[in-house]
């Protein structure tokens, strides 16, 4: 049982990484919008092919 | 007469048993006309829709069409050059740079309202060059420009978002946001943090209580102990400290809050546990006392974010006015910002923009659509020496016009302030909360003592742990979160089903049976001129076309759009007369279009009374406007124009009847418009009034709330002070954007129906509170009795209170309250 005086502090310190990665993402503003993102996701699928203004010139027809 | 006959249906009014054609774009019906093209060809409803098929297809953005739900709303553009946003005034106030040189806006926009908007609107880039990037938050509805200065000006941007039907605002809230996203995301560190030592105080807890039940070394008790220790104190100092805060201000006020009870269980429940821990004996509290923490802050953060909501109006209002006007100079024109309009200034307001201000016209003839500002379903055709106001549409030529008043002081900004002050009116339901709360905090503090009291003489000590114990298990967590919660779940799901809600009051109010006044134009019927009935020969159409040609009155349109498949010729000698009619010569036939009046002082026939009482009785009930056509000096038909019913108007009208509701008909429009509509709709004579002004509108409903609860529903800026001041306000689909920010609930999607669902959902949702209610009050009961009689442990308390709480969480989540149709 003397194990528990490693890993729980051990145990601590992985809720402490993990608190810190949720502070920066709250402050970095990844909570502020959760609905558009979501819908974002689903509409990925083939115009993204055309987000790059050169190819989407090369693939109209002349 | 039938009731079928008296409420002609967009449908089936002007054409015979064709086929419901829906627009290739926005999948709303294609008016009868314009349906001409080949079958498999795309069909639109209006040039907008046209347009911006168009755009897609050459900008390679048509997989638009493959998505499942798209915006059901055609694409109205304003037309508009946006010049004033490439002002340097502009640039001063909404402009900023980015590190990487490209410049970034917010723009507000209309109608963005789906999962398609998002798509179409972020690839906005792809259709503009020069512009790097859009970001839409689809719940804000504003979107984030950045676009290179040098290749693209922000106006031409602007542009291209306005003839995709998104019309964009300079958003003029940002500071406030930005406050307000701060404090959000410090809400939500704090609530992380404290959850995260919440539950891993309830590990270490979790162990403590096992060893109470099988025995455990002291030694590992002590361990336990000191750990648990560590893990609370970060909690109370930083995200527990809100309710210290809280509390201290409650003392130096002398009022009777929330956080006093909670500071005082917190700062006795930690002391005690303290004190034990270095004595190593007694129960700690810190797993009660994080929970607590934890649990409280997720209630205060959803309930601050459903009571900003409604707030949120007034500030949306100011974004909405009309951002420009083009004044006249000399030999041209300038645009300036509607803040800079002076009286005695003149503006020239081109088709189909919007007036900028108050005042009098001064040159050129122009027909006014009156509907948004004043109900008014007819177009009225105005003249050099009109007074006009700002907020009406221009549907014919260019008008030139003196201002008188601008900004704040005009009618539309009166009315616009009404609607502000209506919707600041909400705060007394909050002060009830509060009141309600006072004398919670009471009674909990007075059982607290009486506690102590009572086993005092028995154990000084057993008394404060009881004392302890109580305040702990009474802290309002489940009540917290019975409420917000379940809004905020139903609020969820009505958005996905096209219902959005701000705040839970509507919800509240809408459950039970009350007053509905409904606005006439655009709420109950669609909101658009179209040729509900004609009577007469074929041979008539071309001549009455050929003579439509020449005139730009909403009625041209009408006759257009309902007889787009007849074939065209063309008219000479065409003189039009403001307020009468046309008259021309066609193909050799002397052609005479007009009002009853104008056209039998031109021509043989039944006389002017007998044609216009014909038209009713024969053709359709009195609610259109009857127009006559003669050939050469012979009258020989007969045409109603007039704005048709929503198709679900009807059904919708009756369900909401049998669930106790009272519908009237509240309409700016025609005292015998309205009757004749409220007629058809089941309405009983009292139940219509017509005629009425903005400011009449708003009086209706003062004096109808002052009996109780009342709802109104509408689409115009002449409701908006009327919608604001309700007790709930709801705006309809395709509505005037001001009335939609001083509503309470707005429907997405067009039908009445929808009216229905909210009203069903809101009635569930009330239940659902309802039930958290009495369950966590039930909780409090329970735990006061067992600390009070002295049955209470450490443990019993730990299993009570979380216990409580995932009840109301669970019933909020599992609860059906709004079914979601798509």
């Amino acid at each position: 049982m003397s194990v528990l005086y490693i890993v729980l502090p051990l145990a601590l310190i992985v809720v402490g990484v993990a608190v810190f990665a949720y502070l920066w993402a709250a402050k970095r503003g990844q909570f502020d919008d959760l609905e558009t993102p979501a819908m974002r996701a689903l509409h990925d699928d083939t115009p993204m092919k055309k987000q790059d203004p050169k190819s989407r010139v090369e693939n109209e027809p002349k | 007469m039938t009731l079928a006959e008296a409420t002609p249906r967009a449908s089936d009014a002007a054409r015979d048993g064709e086929p419901d054609v829906r627009c290739t774009h926005c999948g709303l019906p294609v008016p009868s006309g314009m349906e001409a093209s080949r079958a498999g060809e795309p069909r639109f409803c209006c040039s907008g829709c046209a347009t911006v098929y168009e755009i897609l297809r050459e900008g390679g953005l048509d997989a638009y069409y493959q998505m499942e739900e798209r915006r059901q709303t055609s694409v109205s553009s304003t037309g508009r050059h946006f010049e004033e946003f490439d002002h340097p005034s502009y640039r001063e106030l909404y402009v900023t740079t980015r590190p990487d040189g490209l410049l970034e806006t917010t723009f507000y926009l209309e109608g963005v309202s789906c999962g398609s908007c998002v798509w179409l609107v972020e690839r906005v880039p792809l259709l503009v060059p020069g512009m790097a990037r859009a970001e839409l938050d689809v719940r804000r509805a504003r979107v984030l420009v950045a676009w290179d200065d040098a290749s693209v000006p922000l106006s031409s941007i602007a542009r291209t978002l306005d003839t995709l039907g998104y019309r964009p605002h300079p958003y003029r809230g940002m500071r406030l946001e930005v406050a307000r996203r701060d404090e959000d995301r410090a809400a939500l560190a704090r609530i992380g943090v404290a959850g995260a030592i919440a539950v891993n105080t309830m590990l270490a807890a979790l162990a403590l209580y096992s060893g109470l039940l099988t025995g455990m070394e002291p030694a590992y008790e002590r361990y336990f102990r000191w750990i648990s220790l560590i893990l609370v104190t970060p909690a109370m100092l930083w995200p527990g400290r809100v309710f210290f805060r809280g509390a201290w201000a409650a003392i130096r006020t002398r009022s009777l809050h929330m956080d006093l009870p909670i500071a005082i269980a917190l700062g006795a429940g930690y002391g005690r546990g303290l004190f034990n821990t270095i004595r190593d004996t007694g129960p700690i509290y810190f797993d009660g006392v994080t929970l607590l923490i934890f649990l409280l802050l997720v209630g205060r953060f959803l309930q601050r974010r459903a009571q900003r909501a409604a707030g949120d109006a007034a500030e949306l209002l100011t974004s909405l006015s009309p951002s420009s006007a083009r004044v006249v100079e000399g030999e041209g024109t300038r645009d300036v910002p509607v803040a800079a309009l002076l009286p005695g200034m003149i503006v020239e307001v081109r088709a189909e923009e919007t007036l900028p201000a108050d005042g009098v016209v001064v040159g050129g003839r122009s027909v006014l659509d009156l509907s948004l500002l004043t109900g008014e379903s007819r177009p009225v055709t105005v003249a050099a020496g009109a007074a006009v106001f700002a907020g009406t549409v221009n549907r014919g030529s260019i008008l030139r016009l003196r201002v008188d008043r601008a900004g704040e002081e005009s009618r539309l900004g009166q009315i616009l302030r009404d609607a502000e002050t209506g919707a600041q009116r909400r705060a007394p339901v909050v002060a009830l909360a509060d009141r309600l709360s006072g004398i919670f905090v009471l009674v909990v503090l007075a059982l607290a003592l009486v506690t102590l009291a009572l086993w005092w003489r028995t154990s000084p000590s057993f008394a404060v742990d009881q004392a302890i114990a109580l305040l702990i298990v009474t802290c309002p967590c489940a009540l917290a979160l019975a409420t917000p919660l379940a809004v905020s779940v139903a609020i969820g799901r009505a958005a996905r089903g096209g219902i959005l809600i701000r705040g839970g009051a509507a919800l509240e109010a809408l459950a039970r049976p009350g007053t509905i006044y409904l606005d006439k134009t655009g709420t109950v019927t669609q909101g658009r001129t179209s040729l509900l009935a004609w009577e007469g020969p074929e041979e008539a159409k071309p001549l009455v076309l050929a003579l439509e040609q020449h005139s730009s009155h909403p009625l041209a349109r009408g006759f257009e759009a309902a007889w787009a498949s007849t074939t065209r010729c063309a008219a000479d000698e065409v003189s039009y007369s403001a307020g009468g009619g046309l008259e021309g010569m066609v193909d050799g036939h002397r052609v005479v279009v007009g009002s009853p009046a104008f056209v039998s002082a031109r021509a043989k026939g039944p006389p002017a009374g007998a044609i216009a009482a014909r038209a009713s009785a024969g053709l359709s009930a009195p609610r259109g406007t009857p127009v006559c056509v003669a050939v050469d000096g012979r009258v020989t038909g007969h045409a109603v124009f007039g704005d048709p019913l929503r198709d679900d108007a009807l059904a919708s009208l009756e369900e909401l009847r049998t669930r106790g509701y009272v519908p009237h008909l509240l309409s700016g429009d025609d005292h015998l418009i309205v009757a004749a509509v409220g007629a058809s709709l089941g309405f009983s004579p009292e139940q219509c009034r017509g005629g009425a002004t903005p400011e009449e509108k708003l009086r209706v409903i003062e004096e109808a709330e002052g009996r109780g609860r009342v709802v109104m529903v509408g689409d115009g800026v002449n409701d908006a002070a009327a919608i604001a001041r309700a007790t709930v306000g709801i705006g309809v689909s395709g509505g005037a954007e001001a009335c939609l920010a001083s509503a309470d609930v707005y429907l997405t999607r067009p039908g009445l129906e929808n009216l229905v669902t909210l009203v069903e959902g809101s009635r569930r949702t009330l239940a659902v509170i309802r039930r958290n209610i009495i369950f966590s009050v039930g909780y409090n009961l329970l735990g006061a009795a067992l600390a009070m009689t002295g049955v209470i442990n450490p443990l019993i308390a730990a299993v009570l209170m979380p216990a409580s709480s995932m009840t109301v969480v669970l019933a909020s989540w599992k609860s059906r309250t709004f079914t979601v149709n798509s």
